[in-house]
């Protein structure tokens, strides 16, 4: 195992780190390492709270509860603030959304080389551990807030006002003000899931090359210890993104939704 | 030799792309970023009491501002990794 790693250069590293565990071929390819940690992640975190829900007392709370109560109150506040209307769908979403993308983004933070080593010695030849850095887990999210939105709108407008406001939005609805109005709306509908998936994908996707990079530095003993400082340095700064861009799709898909909700 | 200049000009192009990418992505962020920061630190010399929410709005705007640097970044690494120059070494042969 250790040969494979030796006579490597530069590039291949880089691309060896970055490749995914592909199964299948053609529009049926399965990234098998994004489906499984995004399953693993899901379930801690999500079994976590669960697990706490369970048993939560009205005493005074353990510190696990304590923490648990923290972050459902402030996602509470958030989806109170931005959607005064009735939150029962709509906090466990955001919670959901909140936690699991925190918790996939989480898997950043371990070492570049503790996946390599550790995939390779079981026998895996290629293992990205962030699910939100592949393309597919950030639109399949943003994608299903996405038809949440449509789904509101249709709800709270009905069929044929959903159908008049396409057509009226900005503007106005003077019969010239059609297609530019359908033009506008049609562009909001298309870069509001876009925006979403790509904003998270590409943080998490620059985050993650700039910490292969970093580890790639330390390669010459010259380097080795301001390359472990940076290293660390980043990690740490990578903690702050971690948080804000799960708050950040967090909020945005309350705010989406609680957009489709309100009519002329 | 015709091969490797082919070569040579897909990868030069691609490095000065990635560039320029990244570049003016950046200036555009730091400069919005710098705006933002300056109007919070004002209203919060004016208003103490609202620098908690405040704050949380400028989080906010700073991940939203940050969203196209980083979708640019995300873009310039992927070109980064060479399928340009794959589809030159494909075709040539």
């Amino acid at each position: 195992m250790a040969a494979e790693h030796a006579p490597q250069s530069a590039s291949e590293y880089i691309s060896h780190h970055l490749t995914n565990l592909r199964v299948g071929e053609g529009f049926w390819t399965f990234h098998l390492d994004t489906i499984l940690m995004g399953w693993l992640t899901g379930i801690v975190g999500i079994g976590l709270f669960y697990l706490v829900a369970r048993r939560a007392t009205t005493g005074v709370p353990g510190r696990l509860q304590g923490f648990v109560e923290l972050v459902v109150e402030f996602v509470d506040d958030t989806v109170k603030s931005m959607f005064p209307g009735d939150r029962k769908f709509l906090a466990p979403l955001a919670l959901t959304l909140f936690v699991w993308i925190l918790m996939m983004n989480l898997m950043d933070l371990i070492p570049v080389d503790f996946v390599g080593r550790g995939t390779s010695a079981v026998g895996v030849h290629a293992w990205k551990p962030v699910p939100t850095s592949d393309l597919n887990t950030t639109f399949a999210m943003s994608l299903t807030v996405f038809l949440l939105t449509l789904f509101f709108s249709f709800k709270a407008k009905g069929a044929g006002g959903f159908v008049h406001e396409l057509f009226t939005a900005p503007f106005g609805s003077n019969p010239l003000f059609w297609i530019p109005n359908f033009v506008l709306n049609i562009i909001e509908y298309i870069s509001k899931p876009v925006s979403l998936a790509m904003r998270l994908f590409g943080n998490m996707y620059a985050g993650e090359l700039i910490f292969i990079l970093l580890a790639l530095l330390g390669t010459s003993w010259k380097w080795m210890l301001p390359s472990a400082v940076l290293y660390t340095g980043w990690a740490i700064f990578h903690i702050l993104i971690i948080v804000l861009q799960a708050f950040i799709f967090m909020v945005l898909s309350v705010v989406y939704i609680a957009l489709a909700h309100e009519h002329h | 030799m015709e091969k490797l200049m082919m070569l040579g000009s897909v990868q030069g192009a691609t490095a000065i792309a990635i560039g320029l990418i990244i570049g003016l992505g950046a200036i555009g962020a730091c400069i919005g970023i710098g705006i933002m920061g300056s109007k919070f630190l004002e209203s919060a010399g004016r208003q103490p009491e609202l620098i908690p929410q405040l704050q949380k709005f400028m989080f906010i705007l700073a991940g939203l501002i940050d969203a196209a640097f980083l979708i640019g970044v995300g873009l310039a690494m992927y070109f980064a990794g060479g399928p340009l120059l794959n589809t030159v070494i494909n075709v040539a042969g």
